[in-house]
């Protein structure tokens, strides 16, 4: 019988039209504009309409998500804010498309290298998203961002005071690393303490 | 049958004395063929020895030798290591090798990339034209003494970004307005492009006279390279007899970034990420080679359970990657695109599981020599499980189910775009577009790599070689990867996922080396030449799609000029990694 394939192929998506208000209802409102919503949208157990409506809705990024990197800095006993990063260099070495700029300070008494950038600028617009800075960074000082709406009209050059965010905002994004390196970190300055007590 | 002698005591120095000699270089194997032998040498290994394979030609420049050389790298269909011989010869202009299409006509396309970016003439080649670069292009950028408007040192990390980095945009440190080089006299303004003319003078005369003595003619018809079924920026040029093809010839090289040159400018880890941007609907296919490949340079062990999360990577892209392709292919045929938006949920899912795991949906970026980056985070396993014990059997089975059967698939999918077994080896066709030809060659059964050869699955073949075979395959080896993932979460072991600290300047010693992995498309293989310095002297990607676009022309011959679109649909290119 002509037609037969038509009315089957109508037939397929038909029922995902219907499996669409299907689950409307078992959900009761809650598939749309909830995180669970969105969540069992993305699951194995999705049916009928898949997609998202951003920019109302969002799809959560997981915590590996990485986007653009950006500075740690630590807040100071006064409230000020103290870099993380000894401008060792490393991340200007390791980084693929080479966007990373770094001046060191020097101590203009002696001419000794601070551990401390003077300037740190990261072209966004070369960077490649690869993560490689962040992943090999011995101090935790530089980290992926999660922000990934960065939609401009001129260049995306970051620098120092751009790329600065704080420790507590990268515990936010990333709280399982974050509890994780903060535990070695803390092991290390223990090591430590008890070996210069061990020395003295 | 008997069994075919393993590579190690098959010495042709003996067996063909006077024109072969052994690679002694230290880190080097394989043997030095004299050019005026070379193809004799060729068509005796394919007849006698059985090297019917040729998987990879490419050239290699030993500027403080003075030499240029050309590497081959010959398999056995049936199975077995690679067989890897060279010509050498002086680096004074004219370069000139004898060319191998004759024998081997897989080296088409890759015989013109080497005169592109090399200088090397083949004599012999039918079509030697520039591929990659453009017509009025002046000189061989993978030369070491070229240098790109860029360039800013030899080999990366760069010195002025540390300590004292101040920002240069990068375009302004070119010293060309627009990014090339003119050769003296030359006006893009006035230029008329000859390439144009030898591209169609390549493809076939336009006029001729029937056996009735009437005059006719042919059209050139290009399509491309702004065309959404061209998958990208790719043109074809066809020359047609009314509506049948009655030649053809694809144009490439429109994406050109000379992705070569970069990774030679890279240092070994660098290059890790930029192998995602290869084929990038499969970029951890791409890091698993690129890997294989270094990691038998450096010889170090993978921990058994980075092996098992490698493996489960792998075969989730190659999911992904026929999820897109089949999707594609349906597109081409036809069935506008609801199938496609069906197959796309389903990589969705997958990708969800790669952005949880690597961080990126598609430039993942994800292993390292020695292992992988990090482990697999908590509860992404149960994601995993979900996915390939419930819903992707389900969804493959329910796409079989609507397509399978499909008049639209199966009036324009069989009997269409045919390539025979013996076509199909001699144009060094890997992958699906191979097996759908009935040769059951994968690179995972054929020389086994990594832990493939623990588990329990199937080479996909089918024997008629047409559009309909190669999108069955691909359905049937989705399967197939839901197979090999289910057992390697059974066999996951715990333990470490990277051997050693995790390193940003790896210790390569010197030496040569070929990987190569079964990615989604074919065979992948790099081709890396070490020094013992931070960068590669030489970085070669053999890339599956790009060489399995050289049968492609001969496939289409004599079809209808609507099965263009089709046949280049099955042979599933992606244009970053055919462009390079």
């Amino acid at each position: 019988m002509y037609g037969k394939g038509i009315l089957k192929g109508l037939g397929v998506t038909l029922k995902r039209y219907i499996d669409t208000y299907i689950d409307d209802i078992r959900w009761m409102g809650k598939r749309y504009y909830k995180s669970e919503g969105i969540a069992h949208r993305s699951s194995k157990d999705a049916r009928g309409i898949f997609t998202i409506q951003y920019p109302e809705e969002k799809v959560p990024v997981p915590e590996e998500f990485r986007f653009i990197p950006f500075l740690v800095y630590d807040d100071g006993e006064n409230g000020e804010h103290i870099l993380r990063c000894t401008s060792c260099g490393i991340c200007p070495k390791v980084c693929p498309p080479q966007c990373i700029w770094i001046t060191r300070t020097t101590n203009p008494a002696t001419g000794r290298p601070i551990p401390d950038p003077a300037e740190f600028y990261i072209d966004a617009d070369i960077c490649m998203n690869c993560g490689l800075c962040a992943e090999y960074c011995p101090f935790d000082a530089i980290k992926m961002d999660h922000d990934y709406e960065l939609a401009s009209f001129a260049r995306n050059i970051l620098n120092l005071q751009s790329l600065s965010k704080s420790a507590s905002y990268y515990e936010g994004i990333r709280p399982i690393n974050a509890t994780k390196e903060n535990r070695a970190r803390d092991a290390k300055l223990a090591a430590r303490a008890a070996a210069g007590v061990k020395a003295e | 049958m008997t069994t075919p002698a393993p590579v190690e005591t098959l010495d042709l120095s003996t067996l063909l004395p006077g024109f072969v000699t052994t690679d002694t270089r230290p880190g080097y194997s394989g043997w030095v063929v004299d050019k005026n032998h070379l193809v004799e040498f060729a068509s005796k290994l394919r007849d006698e020895f059985g090297y019917d394979l040729l998987t990879s030609v490419t050239g290699v420049d030993y500027l403080p030798d003075d030499k240029m050389e050309v590497v081959y790298h010959a398999f056995k269909t049936t199975g077995g290591p690679v067989l890897n011989y060279k010509v050498q010869v002086p680096r004074q202009d004219p370069i000139e090798v004898p060319s191998l299409v004759s024998v081997y006509p897989g080296v088409e396309l890759q015989e013109r990339e080497i005169w592109d970016l090399f200088g090397i003439i083949f004599t012999g080649h039918p079509d030697l034209r520039r591929i990659l670069m453009w017509e009025g292009f002046e000189g061989h950028p993978l030369r070491k003494d070229w240098k790109e408007a860029y360039f800013e040192e030899e080999s990366k990390p760069f010195k002025s970004r540390w300590p004292d980095g101040k920002i240069v945009q990068a375009e302004n440190n070119n010293k060309f307005s627009d990014n090339i080089a003119y050769p003296a006299g030359f006006d893009p303004e006035k230029w008329i492009p000859e390439g144009e003319d030898a591209l169609y003078g390549s493809l076939a005369k336009y006029e001729y006279t029937s056996q009735d003595g009437i005059k006719n003619d042919h059209i050139v018809v290009n399509l491309g390279p702004q065309h959404p079924s061209t998958h990208g920026v790719f043109r074809v040029s066809a020359v047609l007899d009314g509506e049948i093809i009655a030649n053809l010839k694809p144009v490439m090289g429109y994406l050109h970034r000379n992705h070569e040159k970069i990774g030679e400018r890279n240092t070994f880890l660098q290059n890790m990420p930029y192998t995602d941007r290869l084929d990038y609907l499969s970029s951890l296919s791409n890091n698993f080679g690129y890997a294989l490949t270094v990691e038998k340079l450096m010889n170090i062990e993978v921990p058994e359970r980075a092996e098992y999360i490698r493996v489960i990577m792998a075969e989730l892209t190659r999911i992904t990657n026929h999820c897109m392709a089949l999707g594609a292919l349906f597109n081409d045929l036809g069935t506008f695109f609801t199938p496609l938006i069906y197959l796309l949920e389903e990589r969705e899912l997958i990708l969800d599981i790669f952005e949880a795991v690597t961080g990126s949906r598609m430039m993942c970026n994800y292993f390292r020599f020695g292992g992988v980056a990090r482990d697999f985070p908590e509860g992404i396993l149960e994601k995993i499980k979900g996915l390939v014990f419930e819903r992707l059997p389900k969804k493959i089975d329910e796409i079989d189910r609507f397509m399978s059967d499909n008049e639209i698939i199966r009036s324009r999918g069989i009997g269409q775009g045919i390539l025979t077994a013996e076509d199909a080896i001699r144009f060094s066709a890997t992958g699906p577009l191979l097996r759908a030809s009935g040769v059951p060659y994968d690179v995972r059964r054929a020389d086994p790599y990594s832990i493939y050869d623990r588990f329990d699955f199937d080479i996909v073949v089918r024997q008629n070689g047409d559009i309909y075979d190669r999108y069955m395959v691909r359905l049937e080896e989705m399967r197939q990867s839901v197979r090999i993932i289910q057992q390697a979460i059974k066999g996951l072991p715990v333990g470490e996922f990277q051997t050693g600290k995790p390193q940003y300047q790896v210790r390569v010693p010197a030496g040569e080396s070929y990987g190569r992995v079964e990615s989604p498309k074919g065979e992948l293989a790099f081709y890396v030449i070490s020094t013992g310095k931070p960068s590669p002297w030489r970085y070669h990607v053999r890339a599956p799609s790009f060489i399995n676009l050289t049968p492609y022309g001969h496939m289409c011959v004599g079809q209808k000029i609507a099965d263009i679109v089709a046949i280049l649909g099955s042979i599933d290119i992606v244009l970053g990694e055919v462009d390079r």
